[in-house]
């Protein structure tokens, strides 16, 4: 950093910092809202955030997508963006989608179980089952516990 | 549904183009953006999107449940089964260079295959993930929309 | 735009309009990853996230309830933690190249050398295909495994492979 904050320093890492807003946007959501398919969609928000990271990583200023011309004759003056992250972040997206599912399907079975899907009210039932065994053992063992 | 006429004559006229897109898709792959990942999902789409319209029961007599769960496994089989092929050629394990003469051609086909693979087993597991949420007794009915 | 359509998802209570909204997003990343020449991920983030996804939520949705509670819990630690947590990120990033330089470390290692060898190796004209199936296979196969056990998870929580056995006696599964 002892080059200090130059015009290009911060041009250069502008769109670095665009991602990270929108990732702790999406932080914010999972942490902070109760609604069990809110946190689901901030947590999308979050992925695809990281997503832009790394396809910003691999961008290269005049270049192009990494196809080349169908006949092969690749001109050599042509410059290439980096195809590594796309492949990378090609295959985290349908992973992403897979999960989302599971995250999704685990949220009917919660609601099916407690009839609601916010995360204060379905603690609350925990502990209230949590005490009813508590005192059903208690009773069991003859009032200690 | 059945009262969204402009809706069922569209979907009609939009699943079979949509399916003929998904497998341009998915066998252009190697010359223009596209690969088995998103031709998978397009092609799930198409029942999806016939599933919404039409109802549950009629896109699982065209494509019934048992068929996409077996699916799911075929194209992973038969992604590991390519890279067994080339072990068997005195090849390492996913080395497509086995699969023909020239090797440049191996890898046509090898690419071939396991891209195949790739796009029966997100369709299959995307079109299953939909069946699962959509066969669920749904708690909201159409005019709380 | 990005930013907008993220804080409107924080703010809304409707959660049809949240799913809706982070349809939008997908789309509008989906145009940015295509300004930054990753077509490829454009596409399936467009039919990916923008479709499938929405599909999936407005699923669960039909299956749960329509809007939020208004949150009990103040937001004030959770506000903190964000910020501190972006600030480490933002200091992470002091040290990253600018963008768009090609000389970075992530650019040349090796992928100067696939976007080199693969006309000669592969000889398909889409490199990130010919990453994807063949330099990378493992990795692609262990996705795609991923894909599948994903799927046979939503399938042994809400599907209906059991009910065939269960039929007889009369539970709701």
């Amino acid at each position: 950093m002892a080059s200090g904050f130059t015009w290009d320093f911060i041009v250069g890492h502008l769109n670095y910092w665009m991602f990270i807003v929108l990732m702790m946007t999406g932080f914010y959501i999972v942490v902070a809202r109760g609604n069990l398919v809110k946190k689901i969609a901030g947590l999308n928000i979050f992925q695809t955030s990281v997503f832009m990271l790394y396809i910003s990583i691999g961008k290269v200023t005049g270049g192009t997508a990494p196809i080349f011309p169908a006949d092969m004759n690749i001109d050599p003056e042509t410059v290439y963006s980096n195809p590594v992250p796309h492949v990378l972040i090609l295959t985290a997206i349908v992973v992403g989608v897979a999960t989302t599912a599971l995250g999704l399907a685990l949220i009917v079975r919660i609601r099916e179980e407690y009839d609601t899907i916010e995360e204060d009210v379905i603690l609350e039932a925990e502990r209230k089952i949590a005490a009813k065994e508590n005192r059903a053992y208690g009773d069991a063992m003859g009032g200690r516990a | 549904m059945r009262h969204h006429l402009i809706l069922r004559v569209i979907t009609k006229l939009l699943v079979g183009p949509i399916m003929l897109f998904a497998l341009y898709v998915q066998f252009h792959g190697d010359f223009s953006p596209g690969g088995g990942f998103q031709a998978g999902v397009i092609f799930a789409v198409a029942f999806i999107l016939y599933g919404i319209v039409f109802g549950l029961h009629k896109v699982q007599h065209v494509f019934p449940p048992w068929l996409v769960h077996k699916m799911m496994a075929l194209g992973a089989l038969i992604y590991a089964g390519t890279g067994v092929v080339s072990l068997f050629l005195n090849h390492t394990y996913l080395d497509y260079s086995a699969l023909a003469h020239h090797p440049e051609h191996g890898q046509h086909y090898g690419i071939f295959a396991v891209e195949l693979g790739v796009g029966v087993t997100v369709s299959a597991v995307m079109v299953a993930i939909y069946y699962a949420f959509a066969a669920r007794p749904p708690r909201l009915s159409d005019e709380e929309w | 735009m990005l930013i907008a359509t993220a804080l409107s998802v924080v703010q809304t209570k409707r959660l049809f309009a949240v799913v809706m909204l982070s349809g939008v997003f997908s789309l509008l990343s989906a145009l940015l990853f295509v300004m930054l020449d990753a077509v490829d991920v454009a596409f399936t983030e467009a039919a990916v996230g923008a479709g499938i996804s929405t599909v999936l939520m407005l699923g669960t949705l039909a299956l749960t309830s329509r809007t939020e509670r208004t949150p009990t819990r103040s937001s004030l630690i959770p506000l903190l933690v964000v910020v501190v947590t972006g600030a480490v990120l933002v200091y992470g990033t002091m040290d990253m190249p600018n963008f768009g330089l090609a000389d970075t470390p992530a650019n040349n290692h090796i992928a100067a050398e696939f976007l080199k060898q693969s006309p000669h190796e592969i000889g398909i004209p889409n490199v990130v295909t010919a990453i994807l199936a063949s330099y990378r296979g493992y990795d692609t196969l262990g996705e795609v495994v991923v894909v599948f056990t994903a799927g046979i998870g939503v399938l042994l929580l809400i599907g209906q492979l059991g009910r065939r056995r269960r039929k007889g006696k009369g539970g709701k599964v």
